[in-house]
């Protein structure tokens, strides 16, 4: 596809001032394609041309997006197409698999995450990361929100680390089921409270972003519909990332959606627009359900 | 082919499958009889042999304090013009005089009292108490002077030869010229016993006396004991933390490369190294160029640490690789360092692992003798060591000499028993290894 007939595809879908209105992205030489939001919110994540290599293999070619502050954007795609590789590049987590190696630019409030200066522990103290499986440490419901909190040194006193620690449970809402049992194992919760654990302990930091890497792939429906209540709330007050093999969480619970095929970023837009008139052959085939 | 035609083939070959599981099942059974019953046949060998071990034939003697056999006076005291020289001198010259009473006399009225009508001579007597009896009796006086001219019941150990007489160790039927003991001793012997004199006592000193060649029969572990013990200590120190310290940095903070595979190779390369090299490499280094003494148990330890390392290495590294990543994780998503996420999430849950790891090697490393050899703890040594640097033997090298005495051996059941002791203390260090586990498990 040129260039040419991608300005064609987004600018079927979008008035052409609201295109350019703020970013470089719209211009950038680059197969995927792009629809802004109707009101654009600004960029928290920026990230330009990122490709990962683990060891001599390519996972992903060259990346660029622009991540929108207080909303959910969802990655989606099929199994190896690269969205969880992109996801951990946020938080530079691929720094901890050897032979790994992250190419390209990622901006974090327009300061560089790869920056020699940045410490990679302020980073994810910054930006905060859910697992696919639950995995809350082998410690009390208690201690595993106080964790980061203390390691960061966030609380001055013991009643303030407890009120990060209540407020923490409220909001990622465990708070009514675990009050009275604080100080037993955290392992002992059923898997949808384990990760509703896991996502108070992310927000214990109070980080910016949120990474959730298929947050609800290990948790039956109705586990399943909490967390998504809890991602459309948190979405007030943090940046959210999800990956997501689910094609209605995407649809339920994001503003944006990014589809990856491959290793590449084919396409970008409004949730609802991508789910209902999608710009790319590939992106429609996904959705309806021919492939993947 | 019908649907019927297909069962029936399918009903054919499962007779054959079913056979196959049946035979596996059975062969298995069978390897674990044969396993248990070899250990029943070691054990139950060990303990027969070894358990009348631990009694020992014991004499109970009226023993008169013949103020005319024992003619040394009072312990000297200090005169006020005397120098400390002077006074020191007289009381080796007492103690002297004190050892060279003829107690053996004591000992032999105090049979006679005791079996009247015994056609036993005087040696003959004499042969059948421990020769070191004489030394208890000598003691008893210094301790108490008052017992000059008393007569004081005393328990004094049999010999070895009457000992193994009694317990019928050496055949009764053999000829006279074959048995260690003369005949009207033996005719003693079991008079006294008959009588009640001897007894069956529990020999307490197997844990209390050192090794003895004069007097086989009051021989005991004390030295080895604690020798063992000192270099348990010395691995514990040394081995247990590099070996875990070296373990955590190689699995969680090198890089790999090929610099660390070939340290991986050569760990475990170690670790196959017949233990025997390390006591050469103890001998030639420790002792040869660092100069430190034969025999002690701090050189023992040094050997055994060097030989324990890549044993609690390797356990830790594969207790370290069986944490799931998602913990690490975890605790690196949320902004911990390296260094937090291993010592505050990764260690915790190993402990465990690595506790087995440090049983494992510390039980190892009380188990071998071969090394031990090489560094001169083969040698008679009939003290306890009071440090490290202490010359001092070790509960499976006293195993190995007393098996190479024959009586010790064969008839006093020496080797047996000091089998049981060496097993009882692997078993405890065990059972403590089990008990802390379980308990570390339940608190994670």
């Amino acid at each position: 596809m040129t260039e040419n007939t991608r300005l064609e595809a987004t600018e079927m879908n979008m008035p052409a001032a609201t295109i350019l209105a703020r970013s470089d992205l719209y211009h950038m030489p680059s197969t995927t394609v792009r629809t802004p939001d109707a009101e654009p919110r600004s960029a928290k994540v920026i990230a330009r041309n990122v490709s990962v290599f683990y060891g001599p293999k390519q996972a992903l070619f060259d990346v660029s997006i622009d991540i929108p502050e207080k909303s959910v954007t969802a990655f989606i795609g099929p199994s190896g197409c690269g969205k969880s590789t992109f996801l951990r590049c946020l938080n530079r987590m691929n720094d901890t698999i050897d032979g790994c190696r992250v190419s390209g630019q990622i901006a974090l409030d327009g300061s560089d995450i790869f920056a020699p200066s940045l410490d990679v522990v302020e980073l994810r103290a910054r930006v905060g990361m859910v697992f696919q499986k639950p995995n809350p440490f082998p410690k009390s419901i208690y201690e595993n929100v106080a964790y980061g909190p203390r390691i960061h040194g966030l609380a001055r006193s013991k009643a303030d680390l407890d009120e990060i620690v209540a407020s923490s449970l409220q909001k990622a809402s465990l708070w009514n089921e675990v009050k009275d049992r604080l100080h037993e194992p955290g392992t002992g919760l059923s898997g949808g409270q384990q990760q509703r654990l896991c996502i108070a302990r992310a927000i214990a930091v109070s980080p910016e972003v949120i990474l959730m890497d298929e947050p609800c792939s290990a948790l039956d429906p109705i586990a399943t519909a909490r967390i998504e209540e809890l991602i459309d709330e948190l979405k007030q007050n943090f940046t959210i990332v999800i990956v997501t093999h689910s094609m209605q969480q995407a649809a339920r619970v994001s503003q944006r959606t990014a589809f990856f095929h491959l290793g590449n970023l084919v396409e970008e837009g409004p949730t609802d627009l991508i789910f209902t008139s999608p710009g790319e052959k590939r992106t429609q085939d996904y959705i309806t359900g021919r492939f993947g | 082919m019908t649907s019927d035609e297909r069962l029936g083939l399918v009903r054919a070959g499962l007779a054959a499958r079913h056979a196959r599981e049946w035979r596996f099942r059975f062969y298995g059974i069978l390897a674990i009889l044969a396993a248990l019953s070899f250990v029943a046949i070691l054990f139950g060998m060990i303990l027969s042999r070894g358990l009348p071990a631990f009694t020992q034939a014991t004499l109970t003697l009226d023993v008169h304090f013949d103020a005319a056999v024992i003619k040394v006076g009072e312990r000297p005291t200090r005169t006020g013009n005397q120098s400390h020289a002077e006074y020191a001198k007289a009381v080796s010259d007492w103690e002297r005089k004190m050892t060279m009473v003829n107690w053996n006399r004591l000992i032999e009225a105090a049979v006679r009292e005791a079996a009247p009508d015994t056609k036993a001579n005087s040696r003959e007597i004499l042969s059948i108490v421990e020769t070191n009896a004489r030394f208890e009796l000598r003691d008893m006086l210094v301790a108490d002077p008052t017992l000059i001219g008393k007569t004081v019941q005393v328990s004094l150990l049999a010999s070895a030869n009457a000992d193994n007489w009694l317990k019928g160790n050496i055949d009764r039927a053999l000829p006279d010229a074959q048995q260690q003991l003369r005949e009207p001793a033996r005719a003693l012997a079991d008079q006294l016993k008959a009588e009640g004199k001897i007894r069956n006592a529990f020999a307490w000193h197997i844990f209390t006396n050192v090794d003895s060649r004069s007097a086989p029969a009051s021989a005991g572990l004390a030295g080895a004991f604690v020798g063992s013990l000192y270099m348990m200590l010395v691995v514990i120190v040394l081995a247990v933390p590099i070996g875990v310290m070296s373990a955590v940095y190689l699995e969680e903070f090198a890089p790999k490369n090929r610099f660390t595979d070939l340290i991986e190779v050569n760990i475990n390369n170690l670790a196959a190294v017949p233990s025997i090299v390390f006591g050469l490499l103890g001998a030639a280094v420790f002792i040869n160029y660092f100069r430190l003494p034969l025999s002690a148990p701090l050189v023992g330890g040094l050997v055994l640490s060097l030989m324990t390392l890549p044993t609690i290495i390797i356990a830790t590294r594969s207790a370290l690789r069986a944490v799931p990543p998602s913990l690490r994780q975890a605790a690196l998503g949320l902004g911990a360092s390296k260094t937090q996420t291993v010592f505050h999430h990764v260690l915790p849950v190993t402990y465990p692992g690595m506790l087995t790891a440090t049983i494992i090697g510390v039980a190892q490393a009380l188990g071998e003798t071969a090394p031990l050899l090489l560094i001169g703890m083969n040698a008679f040594v009939a003290q306890v060591p009071a440090t490290p640097l202490d010359q001092s033997s070790a509960l499976p090298v006293q195993i190995f000499l007393w098996q190479g005495n024959e009586n010790r051996n064969f008839f006093e059941a020496r080797t047996s028993a000091a089998i049981i002791v060496l097993l009882g203390l692997m078993l405890t260090l065990n059972a403590i290894a089990i008990f802390l586990r379980s308990r570390l498990e339940k608190r994670t």
